[in-house]
């Protein structure tokens, strides 16, 4: 019997028994839609995740003075002031070829006031460089420009949070003056808000300005040391590259040969990132292994109701012995039947977790994202389910004794 | 349709035999207790010929059908069909002879249920890898033999006794057989539904088709050429039918 007749039989065969297929397969159904659901909602906590990181800025690498020595007791990292203004623009000048930005950055901490309003939070010296490396927007007003920078003109950006602040709803802000530390100073935009970073900090609650209105004019220093860098790399690629690139730079800048000790640290977000993923991995790992474990009992309920089946139709495969049917003929039947059983239940079960996971993204604004490979998993796998929980009700069928298959009532 | 003498010119040509069995023996081991369904059956059945086997149940009859169907095998003895060997082929290879040469007709017309008579009787070619259409054309011209060509879609429910035996008969006959082995083919049908079979059988032995049909009645056997009576796994007698019945002329003259 070729195969294409074998599956025509199994299609007839099953069509006749209608409930009593659906009831086979709805543990597949319910199994395959399991997997398929909750692989897109784990994949859809991934890209939620990675959006998080994304926030903080694209392929970011964070450039940090080493730590100071005073009399034996080492200070934490940043505390020297080993890492210069002309560090960042010699970056900038340089590592082209991996870098596409690089952003000195230096903060303080100051009460600024508006009209009766005040409030304290972080204010932040950088450069135009600065708001594309953490892919951030102004919602209202422009980024301040180099000139603004090399003049060290008194404007700033306000953060959403502090922006809410100052000024109430509908009150423009954009050409107003502020008191930074009793500077004034002239808001020039709002920010787009960045919401919370991955570690709850309110990332909006903040106001930006130019690194030289910063340190001159607030901090009211002449030096040229620099908080830190925000160096973004090319591409993720380029990231490790970059971050070598920096490192033998700056090593060159610092006089620091490879054998000496660095006078500054290059971090990048890798390692936060894996242990995100790691942590959404292990929800993966464990609704996709309660998803197998269904599909298992899937696999169960088809072979038990190929099992009753062939107990039932041992008269008809003692017809189908007596009319030249091989042992073969009647293992592939009944093999393909709980396959077919089981793809069709994989199918099915395919497009409920799709409208599941569909519905959920749209009730609940969760993210979901449609695996193909884990779809392409879920139906081989119920195809592998069929197959393997039709073998022993087969193999029961194919050894049937012609005669007695015939006589059975 | 006269009545045709072939066995005459049957015995005066001396073809090889349909079926020849030769100390044919069957045991079968149930616990400790051994039966000996078959204890020596010496038999040929040449190729037109139409016999009855009779005897009461336990007499051996069923056995020797199963033999000679190649449902069983021998476990003494040879078995010759068509001049092979086959009491010593395997499992499958049986399958496949059954498949090419043996059409089968039962008591209860062993019908597929819930499948339409054309399927029905397409089933032995679907084992022999006969493509879809040449199935659906063959299993049309059997059914028409048969003269139910207007039913090819009925299920069996929807077929009464006879039409079902019929359908089970255009099953047989679709392979083109060497034999048609009918086991208690009027059983589980009323009188004038018997005598109908029993012309189809007639009319199909008269075209050649030789015929073994397995009954415990005496009157449905008068209707075969030759009476093969078995008993105690022996054969007690083997006589041709003297006043053999024709099912035609009965039909007519309950008519």
């Amino acid at each position: 019997m070729s195969f294409l007749a074998a599956l025509v039989t199994a299609l007839r065969a099953l069509a006749k028994n209608k409930l009593r297929s659906f009831l086979a397969i709805l543990g597949i159904i319910i199994a395959v839609a399991a997997v398929v659901a909750t692989v897109s909602i784990g994949q859809g906590a991934q890209a939620k995740v990675a959006k998080q990181m994304a926030s903080l800025g694209s392929n970011l690498l964070i450039v940090l003075p080493g730590s100071t020595m005073q009399h034996g007791s080492a200070s934490g990292t940043g505390s020297a002031q080993t890492l210069t203004r002309e560090d960042a623009r010699a970056i900038e000048r340089e590592l082209g070829a991996s870098v596409a930005a690089v952003a000195p950055v230096n903060r303080t901490s100051a009460q600024i006031v508006h009209g009766d309003q005040n409030w304290f939070t972080q204010v932040q010296g950088t450069t135009t460089a600065y708001f594309e490396i953490r892919s951030w927007e102004v919602e209202t007003g422009a980024l301040f420009g180099p000139e603004d920078e090399s003049s060290a003109t008194k404007v700033c950006l306000l953060g959403k949070t502090v922006a809410g602040k100052l000024f109430a709803p509908g009150e423009p802000t954009v050409g107003e003056q502020i008191r930074v530390k009793h500077v004034p100073c002239k808001v020039i935009g709002v920010l787009a808000a960045k919401g919370q970073s991955s570690f709850g900090q309110d990332q909006d609650d903040i106001i930006v300005m130019p690194w030289s209105t910063l340190v001159r004019r607030i901090v009211g220093s002449q030096a040229d040391a620099v908080g830190q860098l925000m160096v973004s790399a090319r591409s993720p690629d380029a990231v490790s590259r970059a971050e070598h690139d920096v490192t033998a730079l700056l090593r060159q800048r610092h006089h620091r040969p490879e054998t000496a000790v660095q006078d500054f640290q290059v971090r990048n977000l890798a390692e936060m990132q894996e242990a995100a993923r790691e942590s959404t991995d292990t929800i993966a790992i464990l609704l996709g292994s309660v998803a197998l474990i269904s599909l298992l009992v899937g696999a169960i309920g088809i072979a038990n109701v190929m099992l009753v089946s062939v107990t039932e139709r041992t008269r008809e495969i003692g017809i189908r012995l007596s009319v030249g049917a091989r042992s073969r003929d009647v293992l592939l039947q009944f093999l393909t039947e709980s396959t077919v059983l089981a793809t069709v239940g994989g199918v099915l079960g395919l497009a409920l977790g799709v409208s599941a996971s569909r519905w959920m993204a749209f009730r609940s604004e969760w993210p979901t994202v449609l695996s193909v490979p884990a779809m392409g998993a879920a139906l081989g796998l119920a195809a592998l389910a069929g197959i393997l929980a039709g073998f022993y009700p087969a193999v029961r069928a194919a050894r049937l004794d012609p005669i007695e298959a015939l006589r059975f009532e | 349709m006269a009545p045709s003498e072939p066995q005459a010119v049957v015995e005066k040509t001396e073809p090889r035999p349909v079926v020849a069995t030769t100390a044919l023996e069957k045991i079968y081991r149930m616990g400790d207790v051994e039966v000996r369904a078959l204890r020596g059956v010496t038999l040929s059945v040449l190729p037109g010929e139409f016999i009855a086997v009779m005897g009461a149940s336990g007499s051996g009859k069923s056995t020797f059908m199963n033999l000679v169907g190649c449902l069983d095998r021998p476990t003494h003895g040879s078995y010759r069909l068509d001049g092979e060997d086959v009491g010593l082929l395997s499992r499958d290879q049986l399958a496949r002879v059954r498949g090419r040469r043996i059409g089968f007709v039962f008591q209860g017309f062993n019908l597929l249920p819930r499948t339409s008579a054309v399927e029905n009787v397409e089933l032995p070619l679907l084992y022999q890898g006969v493509s879809a259409r040449e199935r659906r054309e063959r299993a049309g011209v059997a059914l028409e033999r048969v003269g139910l060509s207007d039913r090819l879609d009925h299920t069996p429910a929807q077929l009464s006794g006879g039409q079902q035996q019929r359908v089970a008969i255009a099953r047989a006959l679709v392979n083109k057989p060497s034999l048609l082995l009918a086991d208690e083919p009027t059983g589980n049908l009323d009188s004038r539904t018997s005598l109908e079979v029993m012309d189809l059988f007639q009319e199909l032995n008269d075209q050649g088709l030789t015929v073994v049909l397995v009954t415990h009645e005496a009157d449905i056997a008068q209707h075969a050429r030759r009476t093969v009576t078995f008993r105690d796994g022996l054969v007690l007698s083997d006589h041709p039918v003297v006043e053999r019945r024709l099912a035609r002329r009965e039909l007519e003259r309950k008519a």
